[in-house]
């Protein structure tokens, strides 16, 4: 008797389950420090944000920037246009007007004890004209064509909800108001993200009601939550498991090319640069790497296929570019350095150094996949065409600060950019302040026509024309060796067999991209 | 008595300066956080901008004068990352930590004592030995091995428990608690028990001795030859006078188990106070490094003023004023 009852029961949960089912625990990699989505810039941030928050420009999933809750066209070079869709609404149910548009971009600039994120993406635009209900339009001082990348990282708030609002109140969901495809629920610190499906989301309806976004940062617990069935999906699969879950029937996997390229920064610009003696200890004459036969011997030492199968265990694509194959700005023509000691050896003889000399490779140890690994490879190469080389790793948290102030002589960094030019301007455009280039040029590399190039590029609003010239300075910047390209890291997702996730090359784990599948 | 909590409470006055002291300088000399935190496309006026904005463009001693005369007004700072003030940041995580260091103090407890207690009364048996190993192996094990163990076994294999993270909460006098719901309880467990090991294998030693050489000493033999009985002779005058080292170690242990949670935390993604401090830590977020440690020296000195005044309940003979802290 009791034995039917709970078969009926459990018929009758059944026959009711595809309604609750509706249900999806993401585990993330890194924790969400405020539900402020002007306070700080970061990636881990932005990606629990964008499920409340919408932004003007989306960015697709191969990187480039698509209409988001706007689209946007260029009347002149100094203009930006953007139409917003009608009916977009609010969590609270009332409409997006160019009120709000215009209330977040003036707010990343407004906020006390910020440490400035988001001003760099709102700070080139100069003056903000409200046409009307739907069009906004904005102007910048030159021409600059990075403002649809730029403001696919400014997300739109309510100016009601939003207006007086502290980070208390963000982080407690009273201000957290946007045209997101998911509304706050609750924001547990160092716990999760509780969000509910947003009816009125203006893409159309989601299959998930609810969406739980679980902070798992321990790399063998994010694992171990999948397998044990309590996580539906999670993002950056450890590469030491990777083999184990792939094997596993009841799970599948997607992968994407990062944005990230690993590089290092070579010093080119000072007479004895840090780490880099003779074998004998002594300082040398002049600085090697200001010799371009030096820095492509470098290259030709590198077996960047051997890191990628080994080192990165398939998780990474041997890079020659600054940013990575589908980024606005890749030049397609360039490829990788082909693994060669023995031309390495050839143009370091060339050079004047038959018998090498000695470096330090410096690297953070807890900021990228494998990245002290990666370091250590990098010097066995150099050691064989006879560099003696030594790695000094160390967390990132102090990593940057010696880098700031310049004591590496070879450093390696990942960057995941939206363009090519904006990444160059960045890492390899003589530095300048006043002019905002060459911010983590560590390297001090200068190039005049690599400068110009970036400048035109920038400068050129018509997307098509942009990306020529963005391609030009990326095959320049390969050319001269700014800086040695290792690998484009190749991000992971784990999922239950019923899911698919369109894998993004930002990152990016969004709720709304994950689908239901016949398994 | 009241002067003695007095002047107690002047040396951890010096001491929570001292350390503030420390720290700032400490973090100072690491680096920038700006460096870390500010978006990557920034110019180097951004990134002036922005330290200047936290402050951190001014010379060591002012930045340290504003924040001691904002701590002196109850305020120590913002939180560099999260917008909101440091000390809330912490209060709001204190629930979760306390409570795990609550449970894990009660299983050692509740466990140690009573095996501690059973190997030293019979310390050849087969029973002790097996407890004494097996405290061994409490005592050697990483605790980060242990708890990927626990949740391999308990999560993955058998299903029981789920893996990570704080159960549902009640909220008992606005502070949020897990342990009171039976979901709460099933998140706690495996947590609790990984950060228990420990103290549970130093407890049962600790017990063991104590039981071993109060076995030897004459009152008992005494009360043996008056004729009690074993139980009583344990419970009235074995267990009152091993109790002292053993309320000074659950003391003790206590504050580390607060104190360094931070592995446990970790592992099961508990939303405590030691997981903060890491990821502050890696941020430079320097108000709430400094507040968290400011608030574990508080919370040391007060868990050492408790145990001095449970001493005098457990033995007469000590006097507070004698004492030197």
């Amino acid at each position: 008797m009791l034995k039917r009852k709970i078969i009926a029961l459990s018929a009758f949960a059944l026959s009711i389950s595809p309604a609750f089912a509706a249900e999806l625990n993401i585990g993330l990699s890194a924790d969400v420090t405020t539900f402020d989505p002007h306070f700080v810039a970061a990636q881990p941030n932005l990606n629990a944000q964008k499920h409340v928050f919408d932004t003007l420009v989306h960015v697709d999933e191969r990187g480039r920037p698509i209409p988001g809750v706007a689209t946007w066209k260029t009347p002149d070079p100094l203009t930006w246009e953007f139409t917003l869709r009608k009916g977009v609404k609010f969590h609270d149910g009332a409409e997006l007007t160019t009120e709000d548009v215009l209330f977040s971009l003036e707010r990343p600039l407004t906020i006390q004890g910020s440490p400035g994120g988001f001003a760099t993406y709102v700070r080139p635009i100069v003056a903000k004209e409200i046409v009307d209900r739907y069009t906004i339009r904005l102007k910048t001082a030159a021409p600059y064509g990075g403002v649809a990348q730029d403001l696919s990282e400014l997300q739109i708030v309510s100016k009601r909800a939003a207006r007086s609002a502290t980070g208390e109140d963000f982080d407690s969901g009273r201000a957290a108001i946007g045209t997101g495809p998911y509304k706050l629920v609750r924001f547990a610190r160092g716990s999760r993200v509780e969000l509910v499906r947003h009816d009125e989301y203006w893409r159309g309806r989601l299959p998930w009601d609810k969406v739980t976004l679980h902070i798992l940062p321990s790399d063998p617990v994010r694992t171990a939550a999948l397998l044990s069935g309590q996580i539906d999906a999670i993002e950056h699969v450890p590469t030491a498991d990777l083999a184990r879950l792939r094997k596993n029937p009841a799970l599948r996997l997607e992968q994407a090319v990062s944005w990230r390229t690993i590089f290092l920064h070579v010093d080119q610009y000072r007479d004895h640069p840090p780490g880099v003696s003779g074998k004998n200890g002594k300082p040398l004459a002049r600085n090697p790497f200001k010799d371009l036969r030096v820095r492509r011997a470098l290259s030709k030492a590198i077996n960047r296929t051997a890191i990628s199968e080994r080192v990165m265990e398939g998780l990474a694509l041997p890079a020659a570019n600054v940013v990575s194959p589908s980024v606005f700005g890749h030049d397609p023509a360039v490829k990788p350095e082909p693994y060669d000691p023995e031309g390495a050896r050839k143009l370091l003889a060339e050079a004047g150094y038959p018998d090498g000399f000695r470096v330090t490779i410096a690297t953070p140890n807890n900021r990228y996949i494998n990245d002290e690994q990666v370091a250590q490879a990098v010097a066995q190469m150099f050691s064989r065409i006879g560099i003696e080389t030594r790695v000094d790793a160390m967390p990132l948290s102090a990593y940057f600060g010696k880098a700031r102030k310049r004591e590496f002589g070879i450093a390696l960094l990942g960057w995941g950019s939206l363009a090519a030019d904006l990444a160059l301007r960045s890492l390899s455009g003589t530095t300048n302040a006043e002019k905002g280039y060459g911010a983590w040029n560590w390297s001090g590399f200068s190039n005049p026509g690599l400068d110009s190039l970036i400048e035109r590029s920038l400068g050129t609003v018509d997307a098509k024309e942009r990306e020529a010239i963005a391609r030009q300075a990326s095959a320049l910047a390969a050319r001269e060796v700014a800086f040695l390209p290792l690998h484009y890291q190749i991000v992971t997702w784990a999922m239950k067999k019923d899911l698919s996730y369109l894998a993004r090359t930002d990152e990016f784990t969004f709720a709304h991209h994950f689908k239901p599948r016949k398994p | 008595m009241i002067s003695f909590v007095l002047r107690r409470l002047l040396q951890s006055l010096i001491v929570l300066f001292v350390m503030s002291l420390l720290v700032f300088a400490g973090v100072f000399a690491v680096g920038n956080p700006v460096d870390i935190l500010i978006s990557p496309q920034a110019n180097q006026e951004e990134i002036a901008r922005a330290t200047a904005a936290l402050g951190l463009d001014q010379p060591l001693w002012r930045q340290y004068l504003n924040f001691l005369h904002g701590a002196l007004s109850g305020d120590l700072g913002r939180s560099f990352v999260s917008n909101v003030s440091a000390l809330q940041l912490i209060l709001e995580r204190a629930p979760a930590t306390l409570e795990l260091a609550f449970a894990a103090t009660v299983i050692a407890v509740g466990i140690g004592i009573p095996l501690g207690l059973w190997a030293g009364l019979r310390p050849d048996s087969a029973a002790g030995r097996l407890i004494m190993g097996g405290s061994i192996i409490g005592f050697s094990l990483p605790s980060f091995w242990v708890g990927v163990m626990l949740i391999m076994v308990f999560s993955v294999e058998l299903g029981w428990l789920p893996p990570t993270g704080r159960g549902e909460t009640v909220t008992v006098f606005h502070v949020p608690l897990s342990i009171l719901t039976l979901d709460g309880l099933r998140h706690i467990a495996m947590p609790a028990i990984n950060l228990a090991l420990f103290e549970l294998a130093l407890l049962v030693r600790l017990t063991r001795a104590g039981t071993l050489e109060a076995l030897g000493q004459d009152y008992v033999r005494f009360a043996r030859a008056k004729g009690l009985s074993m139980q009583r002779v344990v419970r009235v005058h074995v267990l009152k006078n091993i109790m002292i080292p053993v309320v000074t170690v659950i003391g003790v242990e206590f504050g580390s188990l607060i104190a360094f949670a931070v592995v446990t935390e970790t592992i099961f993604a508990w939303p405590g106070m030691g997981k903060l401090l890491i990821d502050s830590i890696n941020a430079l977020d320097r108000p709430v490094i400094v507040a968290y440690l400011l608030i574990i020296v508080l919370i040391f000195v007060v868990i050492n003023l408790v145990v001095d005044l449970v001493y005098t309940a457990l033995d007469p003979r000590v006097r507070l004023a004698s004492r030197t802290a």
